[in-house]
């Protein structure tokens, strides 16, 4: 195992698979001689060259649509969104274009498109740099949604995500860039459509992902020690499509739910988990799933506000004693 | 500027042809509820752009339509039959009856799709002339448009990003003049289109797409600019159609004597002119086209009226393509 941030080992991914197929190349702004405005690409441009890390203006329409008209035509390419909060300017390549041209040409076309991009609050970036859209994306058919939480994960699932024949978001968090952990010196494939239990419990399952894993497991710690709860932690991993098997199993042992995530509470993942699950395995309720999420309020810059109600530890601890009744 | 000859009048007469009359029997099966959902966005008037164009291109060059795209698809080189069996929603058509009119899509002459969203074909054409340049082929793109797509944003962004990455991408506005009922005046104030591309140091020419053969001369000298450049180029074809948005639309926001005046001016029928009058053909010769033409779109009525429709038990396939086992894992 090698110790490497989350910023390398997803770095890491993008080179082994630049190196691996002349396919690949990575399009966006400022992701070649700059090396990313997350720092991520960084070094890949002298490594590949301007071909293959290739700069474009700022227009984000036309980063998604040259990427789809690139993978229709026999390329992989990797397109970075710089901040998730951009997708709206191009919103209409990815769910109207991207996601849909398979099934609209009945199976003509194979899209392998990666778009890449990051989101989540905690750095005081204000409204417009700082959400969490990931359910606008699970919303649409035809789209796959990652969101990885530690290096290994990013590492793994990126690799997964550039070699699949469909259209995937991958979105990283940018809190979790300096994050360590430890990655496989050899290759490592990360399936995409699979949860993980971060941390085995009897009494909760939590579900969470991206930075909110990192928070949930902290939560559990602090539970296991000062309330002798044991809480299952469940990594979605991947938001689209969702790992019934792994989330229902959990729930199935626990008969408890709390789902956890940054983006807005409405319309949101949890809603989506607390569904599938209450509609499908009612009978494993004990008592009725919560859910801890950004309320439904703009991101706000001042610190002090913007941690009075983003998701984080404390908050989950509340929530599970609430649910617990203690 | 050469004069076109015989034989490739000949040719592009038979495409445009086979276009009018594709549309036609659009707009007659639409009327007679046989074509569902939207009333499908015709060509009819304009033939001579799409013709003309493809006429250069080769089977392996990428075009990306639009939602009056049926003239590009055949132009492209899809089949008839299929066509309207698509627009039919039937099994047998394209896309299995997925896409319908504004959908079709033949990737096999590359063809990489119409498209309902006005100027979201623009950047996928860049990205497709992306893909030729990486992969250092001879192909080039090209994008069909309408006037009002020039007001997109994905307009700007593409046209932009195609001259700054010097991709080999033709810019095929087709200014018809009207986008639904807004004539391009009230929306564009600039002279031509075309004056855009100028704004991106792109070359460009505005040029009667009701004149066949100078629309036909154009697009050769624009398609050999961008395949031997290497370099985006803009043609704006002012042209009309003769039908409305789409074959439901009643035109009160124009008058009779403009359509009249454009209708005068078919490039269809003042082809056929030139055909017996300047190239001398044989009029035995244009009506063995001409009934030609009318087999096939007998023949393709049968085959798109015959067809199934797509089984309802099939409805999610195609949402995404299987994971290849031993490839991702």
């Amino acid at each position: 195992m090698s110790i490497m941030t989350y910023r390398e080992a997803i770095r890491l991914a993008l080179m082994e698979e630049l190196a691996r197929d002349e396919r690949v190349f990575v399009i966006g702004e400022d992701v070649g001689a700059f090396g990313g405005a997350m720092a991520v690409t960084k070094g890949l441009y002298e490594q590949f060259g301007p071909g293959r890390m290739i700069d474009t203006p700022i227009s984000e329409s036309a980063i998604i649509g040259a990427a789809l008209g690139a993978a229709l035509t026999g390329l992989r390419p990797v397109a970075e969104i710089m901040f998730i909060d951009f997708v709206g300017v191009c919103m209409d390549q990815i769910f109207n274009q991207v996601a849909k041209i398979r099934y609209m040409l009945a199976g003509q076309v194979e899209v392998p498109l990666v778009i890449r991009t990051q989101g989540g609050a905690g750095k005081g970036y204000a409204s417009q740099h700082s959400q969490s859209l990931e359910s606008w994306f699970c919303h649409i058919p035809g789209l796959k949604v990652v969101m990885p939480a530690t290096p290994r994960d990013a590492r793994g699932l990126l690799k997964s995500a550039i070699r699949e024949q469909n259209p995937v978001i991958f979105i990283e968090h940018k809190v979790l860039y300096n994050e360590k952990g430890e990655v496989p010196e050899e290759e490592e494939i990360i399936p995409l459509g699979k949860a993980q239990v971060k941390r085995q419990g009897k009494d909760i399952t939590l579900t969470c992902h991206s930075r909110q894993v990192l928070n949930t497991l902290h939560a559990a710690d602090i539970l296991s020690k000062e309330d002798g709860l044991e809480c299952e932690v469940v990594d979605l991993m991947t938001l689209a499509p969702l790992d019934e098997d792994t989330l229902f199993n959990s729930i199935k042992k626990t008969n408890h739910l709390i789902t956890v995530e940054e983006g807005y509470e409405n319309n949101g993942i949890g809603a989506e988990v607390i569904a599938r699950a209450t509609s499908k395995i009612f009978d494993c309720f004990d008592a009725p799933p919560v859910r801890v999420a950004f309320p439904n309020c703009p991101v706000p810059f001042s610190k002090v506000l913007e941690n009075s109600i983003l998701p984080d530890a404390k908050k989950i601890v509340d929530a599970v004693r609430r649910l617990k009744g203690k | 500027m050469n004069r076109i000859s015989g034989r490739e009048a000949k040719k592009l007469y038979l495409m445009m042809l086979r276009i009018r009359r594709f549309e036609e029997t659009c707009y007659e099966l639409y009327l007679a509820g046989k074509i569902p959902g939207m009333s499908p966005h015709l060509y009819i008037g304009e033939e001579a752009v799409a013709a003309s164009v493809c006429f250069f291109l080769n089977r392996d060059d990428y075009i990306v339509s639009t939602h009056r795209g049926h003239g590009h698809c055949l132009a492209k080189g899809a089949r008839m039959d299929r066509m309207l069996a698509e627009i039919m929603g039937k099994e047998t058509g394209y896309c299995r009856g997925r896409g319908g009119s504004m959908h079709i899509a033949d990737i096999a002459t590359g063809n990489l799709g119409a498209n309902g969203i006005v100027g979201a074909g623009i950047p996928i054409a860049v990205g497709a002339a992306l893909s030729a340049a990486y992969r250092k082929t001879e192909q080039i793109a090209v994008c069909f448009f309408g006037d009002a797509a020039s007001n997109q944003g994905t307009f700007h962004e593409a046209v932009n990003m195609a001259a700054s990455m010097n991709l080999p991408v033709l810019l095929v506005c087709e200014n018809n003049q009207y986008g639904l009922s807004t004539h391009i005046k009230k929306t564009c104030p600039t002279c031509n289109i075309s004056d855009k591309a100028h704004g991106y140091g792109i070359e460009h020419t505005t040029v009667d797409g009701m004149d066949a053969e100078l629309s036909f001369r154009t697009a050769e000298k624009a398609v050999s600019y961008v395949r031997n450049q290497k370099r985006p180029y803009m043609i704006e074809f002012i042209t009309y159609r003769f039908l409305g948005h789409g074959a439901s639309d009643n035109r009160s926001y124009r008058t009779k004597e403009e359509e009249e005046e454009w209708i005068k001016r078919c490039p269809l029928k003042n082809l056929r002119k030139k055909l017996l009058s300047d190239l001398k053909m044989e009029i035995k010769e244009v009506e063995t086209l001409e009934e030609e033409v009318e087999k096939e779109v007998a023949a393709s009525i049968k085959f798109a009226q015959g067809s199934p429709y797509p089984k309802p038990e099939d409805v999610l396939e195609n949402i995404f393509a299987p994971v290849i086992e031993g490839e991702t894992e």
